[in-house]
């Protein structure tokens, strides 16, 4: 079970959290402007790389903030923490 | 016309039995409490924080003043907490006070409350609940949302051994249940030595 | 074997009577199961797994290959305990079963408890370095969890006769321990094994809690506790296990681990009468000497090594006791029973084999680190050709290994290395440092002599000497392997078995890799051993589930009308975690009969019902209205304050997610409602649009679900009940209109009124406070009495919205299913809003996509039921559609259903197929809403 930190809480158990897959995938911006082609893309495709990986948490049973983690998804260690807005170098 | 009922109206007898000389349980069944959702960089901050007559608190603590309490909940939220019946007038002050800038909500019927007191009251949590309750972790003035095995709740130290949980209704009488059932593990321990 | 009067760490004053396989047996105060029966003559266990041939005892630990037993009666019976772990006590009652034990059938009578905690310092074994390392992080000021297999603390100090500074190594072990206890922080759990590590410092351990006393005198007690910790930082000192030699017939009783010998002896006061050692180190000459020291007869040492010269052989030959250097045993002789009478040595430069009576002879291949902690965590080893042993290749962050874990061997040589690891574990959580911390202990052990590199002895009857010895695996076994081209040690595993059962090879996999590599002439080095997986020791199911059994399974939510519901003989449907009345039967009525009763006196005079658990939350803000038009596909900016709306939501692919009534209570405030099991989700849902798409709109959300309670009045008359509970109230139709919400004093209580309808009928939903609940229902039913107002469950208002075609998320949409194939065409406005895109992907437009239309079956339908085109068919035929809700309907007064059907809005008129078991059912398409199509009803 995993212990992640919450940005704004601190550490917590797993349970207490929600995944929401790959972060840094906005919403794009005028969606009527893409190809089918392209809104498929924003809609199924996501990375399965090993190593470093960026992801979205919701720290659901806590103070219900999205942030995002790094995550090795070969060791699961968990590299650190940011929040919405920052780059994962900002991750501790 | 009939009454309020109180949420764990039907267990009260197994929560008030359930006590040992670890620890004991107690349903707090109404509280007054008001969710506030500001900016704490905004102008609404202040306002109401001279309006309730204490500050808002920073991450996982609780400020008290004059029976009034104010529990942070998130970056941007906290549960104003104060005895039965002060709702609506805590609704008034804090609806004047922030105005446009942010958002005020009477949850009064929304959580109920648990209070767990006596020596062993960390141990009884630690049968259903992960969170670190060590005084170098937490402590007197600490609060933290987290979970009772599979239901949220709002955990508030009150003193060196009392505890009050904060719970939605519809999971207080199984948030009790496992209170209840982590007292009698104790006790039979406690019994053994 | 004999028990000395003198010796021991058992009570000999106090005597305990337990049942093994139906007899009487007594043991001491402080036996386990194991060494109780030895002390009573029991040599044989029982037959072994695959080859029937009688097995013992073999050691002092848990890896032991064969003392395994049935523990318990009744409900309570356990297979395959660990029986030197089982604690001998009055009441016990055991049975002969070494491979193959029972499960009890009945739900289990004791409790499993669970526990966590929270440590700076987890130390695995209470030996010397486990001791001395949780000393040191202890004194350092650490959070320390010190966990030990056994009841007393001391590990192998217990089993041995050893001394530390000078003093009996197990008084230092007593004074530690009282050191620790004192300390506040620090948490002592004897009989408590570290079972897995997982991420970020999770670390499971199980205690066994009360199953050293009998039932009867548990009272309330768990049986075994699992603890969850959390802990920054992790101490392995688990010790070193010892491996055996192979030889013909060396799996007979009487042939143990010469450590084991010893511990037998130290712990439990338990001796043979003759002792042969067979060994290929120096470790093995303690227990010649210790048995010596006892008064045994030990008649020879058998030792591979050529020239045997460290000081503990020295001291050996001192005693009298012969070695036989440069020989080796090769096989054994047995009584009738098949224990050990007698063992047959031979020189390893050849000449013939000599018999020399015995007992027990102790066996000692070498040590080997248990570091499966170390493993569970992805730690690696390599083989230390001069120690002969695997160890420690690196530590993993977090994780530290010390004393014979670590490979580092000798007493004080332990201790000294765990009183710096524990150092080294404390500064990694923020305290004291190591290299200013306090001086660690001299280790002042005598040097060993090397070990001896050997596995079997030449000229061995390879059908008769076992590898593994738990797993019935010969040498001619693993060679059949090698031979069949097996060439990795994990397919040797899957192959022979060897290594794999309770005991996990802990004494037999090392040289079965050995084998291996000597086989293809490769390095060990290369070859290794298969890995150790978690749990390092079985975990029962009742430890894992703890406490969460009945009303602690999972949250049973219910309103707080509930009570009222239970009175009146409601029967509830599960929605999510919620419990809902389902309906409410009167006397004699099956649930057909109530809910067409229900059903009806909605239709023709009132119902009310409890819509409690209807998701509710608050969005607040100036940017509130913009915000919700951008999640629902509808416009919710255009409301006016006092009116209220249906809305629908996709998620990105534009499937419907949710719907709901969105209330505008004021400029700046709406409310919006979900569906029962979707409440958290969308509150998520939102929150992440929020915080992450849209910072820059001024809205925020609360939840308010359990806030309000809501009774709904439904019916033709449900205008005079709602005059009667709020006479202040307007409710004329020109006052109170459809979609249009009040303030109001209703029974006394304020509430808020609002004109919605999931029935097609006149409906007023009136929401109070949740501990206003019961009291508001209470009223209600009272005053709809004079109109006969019927209580109605879930099950009714799934009929009576069927009727209207209203879909229901969940069981008309399934993830697949857009607004626009549930004919929502008209809630789908034209602006942009979450998922709208995908509804113009190419296979959104394709026009043979599946439809929600209303069906007339023949007969009433099962719910899910496929649909095809033909009466007459073959299979293979081609599903076109199922059937998603299905009802008998009082107003229709016919069977009638919704489905998903391909072109369905085309088909309308068309008669399709439904194939039951029974028959083939005709099935007439018609237009979703079947009742009221004017709509007529809803202002009464």
């Amino acid at each position: 079970m995993f212990q992640i930190r919450c940005p704004y809480c601190g550490p917590r158990d797993e349970p207490e959290f929600k995944y929401g897959g790959q972060a840094h995938v906005a919403y794009p911006a005028d969606p009527e402007a893409l190809s089918d082609e392209e809104w498929a893309r924003f809609l199924f495709f996501r990375d399965n790389s090993k190593g470093r990986y960026a992801e979205r948490w919701n720290h659901a049973a806590g103070c219900r903030r999205w942030f995002n983690v790094v995550r090795d998804t070969g060791t699961h260690e968990l590299v650190g923490s940011y929040r919405v807005g920052e780059q994962p170098e900002a991750a501790r | 016309m009939a009454d309020r009922t109180a949420p764990l109206a039907a267990m009260e007898d197994r929560i008030a039995a359930a006590a040992f000389p670890g620890a004991a349980l107690a349903a707090v069944p109404f509280v007054a409490q008001v969710g506030i959702r500001l900016d704490p960089a905004g102008p609404a901050a202040a306002r109401v924080a001279e309006a309730l007559g204490l500050p808002l608190p920073e991450a996982n603590r609780v400020s008290a003043s004059g029976g009034r309490r104010a529990l942070w909940l998130g970056p941007d939220e906290w549960l104003v907490v104060a005895a039965d019946g002060e709702e609506r007038a805590l609704v008034g002050i804090l609806e004047d006070a922030i105005g446009a800038d942010g958002a005020v909500v009477d949850l009064s019927a929304n959580r109920t409350g648990l209070e767990l007191s006596g020596p062993l009251s960390r141990d009884v949590l630690a049968t259903c609940c992960s969170l670190d309750l060590h005084p170098r972790a937490f402590g007197p003035g600490r609060c933290a949302q987290t979970l009772v095995q599979k239901a949220g709740v709002l955990i508030e130290q009150r003193d060196a051994d009392t505890f009050l949980l904060l719970v939605r209704p519809s999971f207080a009488a199984y948030v009790a249940e496992w209170l209840v059932d982590g007292m009698a593990g104790l006790a039979a321990d406690l019994a053994a030595v | 074997m004999r028990r000395l009067p003198d010796r021991g760490r058992v009570d000999h004053d106090q005597r305990v009577a337990f049942s093994w396989d139906g007899r009487a047996v007594e043991g001491l105060r402080g036996d386990t199961l194991a060494s109780a029966l030895l002390a009573s003559g029991v040599l044989v266990l029982g037959s072994s797994v695959l080859m029937s041939r009688p097995r013992g005892i073999v050691g002092d630990g848990v890896t032991d290959p064969h003392a395994f037993a049935q523990v318990g009666a009744g409900d309570r019976t356990e297979p395959l305990m660990r029986m030197h772990e089982v604690e001998a006590h009055d009441g016990l009652v055991a049975e002969s079963r070494l491979h193959q034990g029972i499960l009890p059938t009945g739900p289990d009578p004791d409790r499993f408890e669970k526990r966590h905690a929270h440590a700076d310092v987890v130390v695995a074994g209470a030996g010397p370095a486990g001791l001395a390392a949780a000393l040191a992080a202890a004194e350092q000021g650490a959070r320390v969890i010190l966990a030990d297999d056994h009841p007393q603390l001391g590990g192998s100090l217990l089993g041995e006769e050893l001394l530390l500074d000078d003093r009996p190594a197990h008084e230092w072990a007593r004074h530690v321990e009282d050191a620790l206890r004192a300390h506040p922080d620090v948490l002592v759990l004897p009989r408590t094994t570290v079972v897995n590590v997982g991420d970020q410092g999770a670390v499971a351990l199980v205690e066994r809690v009360s199953e050293h006393v009998a039932p009867e005198h548990r009272h309330g007690r768990a049986l075994r506790r699992l603890w969850q910790v959390r802990t920054r930082e992790l101490v392995v000192a688990t010790g070193a296990t010892e491996r055996s030699l192979v030889f013909a017939d060396n799996d007979r009783p009487g042939v143990m681990l010469a450590g084991g010998v010893r511990g037998l002896l130290h712990r439990y006061g338990l001796v043979p009468e003759r002792c042969v050692v067979f060994t290929a180190n120096d470790s093995a000459y303690r227990t010649a000497i210790d048995l010596v020291g006892a008064g045994v007869e030990v008649p020879c040492v058998v030792d591979v090594r050529p020239d045997p010269t460290g000081p503990l052989a020295e001291r050996a030959r001192a005693l009298g006791i012969a070695v036989r250097a440069a020989s080796a045993v090769i096989g054994t002789d047995g009584d009738a029973e098949g224990a050990l009478a007698g063992v047959r040595v031979v020189a390893l430069d050849g000449g013939a084999e000599e018999v020399v009576a015995c007992d027990v002879l102790a066996v000692s291949g070498g040590w080997d680190p248990l570091m499966d902690l170390h493993h569970h965590v992805g730690g690696r080893a390599r083989w230390d050709a001069e120690r002969l042993c695997f160890v420690p290749d690196g530590t993993v962050p977090g994780v530290h290994l010390a004393g014979s874990a670590a490979g580092v061997f000798g007493t004080e040589a332990c201790r000294r290395d765990g009183h710096l690891v524990g150092l080294v574990a404390a500064e990694a959580t923020g305290h004291g440092s190591a290299a200013d911390g306090p001086d660690a202990p001299a280790a002042r052990d005598a040097a060993e002599a090397p070990p001896a590199d050997f596995v079997v002895t030449p000229g061995t009857d390879p059908v008769h000497a076992f590898v593994d010895q738990h797993r019935d695996v010969t040498i001619a076994g693993v060679e059949r392997a090698l031979g069949s081209g097996i060439r990795h040690v994990e397919h040797l595993k899957r192959y022979t078995l060897v290594g794999t059962g309770t005991e996990q090879g802990r004494t037999a996999k090392v040289n079965a890799g050995r084998m291996a590599a000597d086989r293809f002439a490769l390095p060990f080095a290369e070859v290794g051993v298969s890995n150790a997986r978690p749990p390092a020791q079985p975990v029962t199911f009742g430890a894992l589930a703890g406490r969460a059994l009945g009303e602690r399974f999972d949250p049973v939510r219910t309103t707080s009308i509930h009570p009222w519901h239970v009175a009146h003989g409601a029967v509830f449907e599960d929605v999510g975690q919620w419990k809902r009345p389902w309906y409410f039967p009167q006397a004699g009525e099956d649930m057909d009969a109530a809910v067409l009763r229900e059903c009806r006196a909605v239709r023709e005079g009132v119902g009310m019902m409890d819509a409690s658990t209807l998701g509710k939350i608050d969005v607040k803000g100036a940017d509130a209205g913009e915000f919700l038009d951008r999640l629902y596909t509808g416009v919710m900016s255009t409301l006016k304050p006092g009116r209220a709306r249906y809305g629908v939501m996709c998620k990105a692919d534009g499937m419907v997610m949710d719907d709901g009534v969105v209330l505008r209570l004021a400029e700046d405030r709406f409310l919006a409602t979900t569906t029962t099991g979707g409440a958290a989700g969308v509150l998520d849902w939102m929150e992440d649009f929020l915080q992450t798409e849209w910072p820059d709109l001024d809205v925020w959300l609360t939840s308010v679900t359990e806030q309000w309670a809501t009774v709904a009045i439904v019916g033709p008359k449900a205008r005079e009940v709602m005059a009667a509970l709020a006479p202040q109230l307007d409710v004329r139709q020109d006052a109170f209109k459809f979609m249009q919400l009040e303030e109001a004093v209703v029974a006394g209580i304020e509430a808020r009124v609002a004109r919605i309808s999931f029935s097609g009928e006149l409906a007023f939903e009136i929401s109070v406070p949740m501990t206003w609940g019961l009291a508001l229902w209470e009223a209600v039913f009272a005053a709809g009495q004079p109109f006969g107002i019927t209580p109605y469950g879930t099950e009714s208002m799934h009929v009576l919205r069927a009727e209207k075609g209203y879909f229901i998320v969940g069981q008309e949409t399934d993830g697949t299913v857009t607004p626009l194939d549930l004919g929502l065409d008209w809630m789908v406005a034209d602006k942009e809003f979450v998922g709208r895109r995908s509804l113009r992907r190419s296979d959104m437009l394709r026009d043979d996509r599946k439809q929600l239309v209303g069906i007339l079956p023949a007969e009433r339908l099962p719910e899910g039921a496929q649909l095809v085109d033909d009466a007459d068919f073959e299979i293979p035929v081609p599903m076109i559609g199922h059937v998603t809700s299905s009802y008998d309907s009082a107003a229709l007064g016919r069977p009638f259903g919704l489905a998903l059907v391909r072109r369905g809005r085309d088909r309308i008129g068309e008669t399709i197929y439904a194939p039951l078991q029974h028959g083939t059912v005709a099935v007439e398409i018609v237009d979703p809403v079947l009742f009221d199509q004017e709509g007529a009803r809803r202002d009464g």
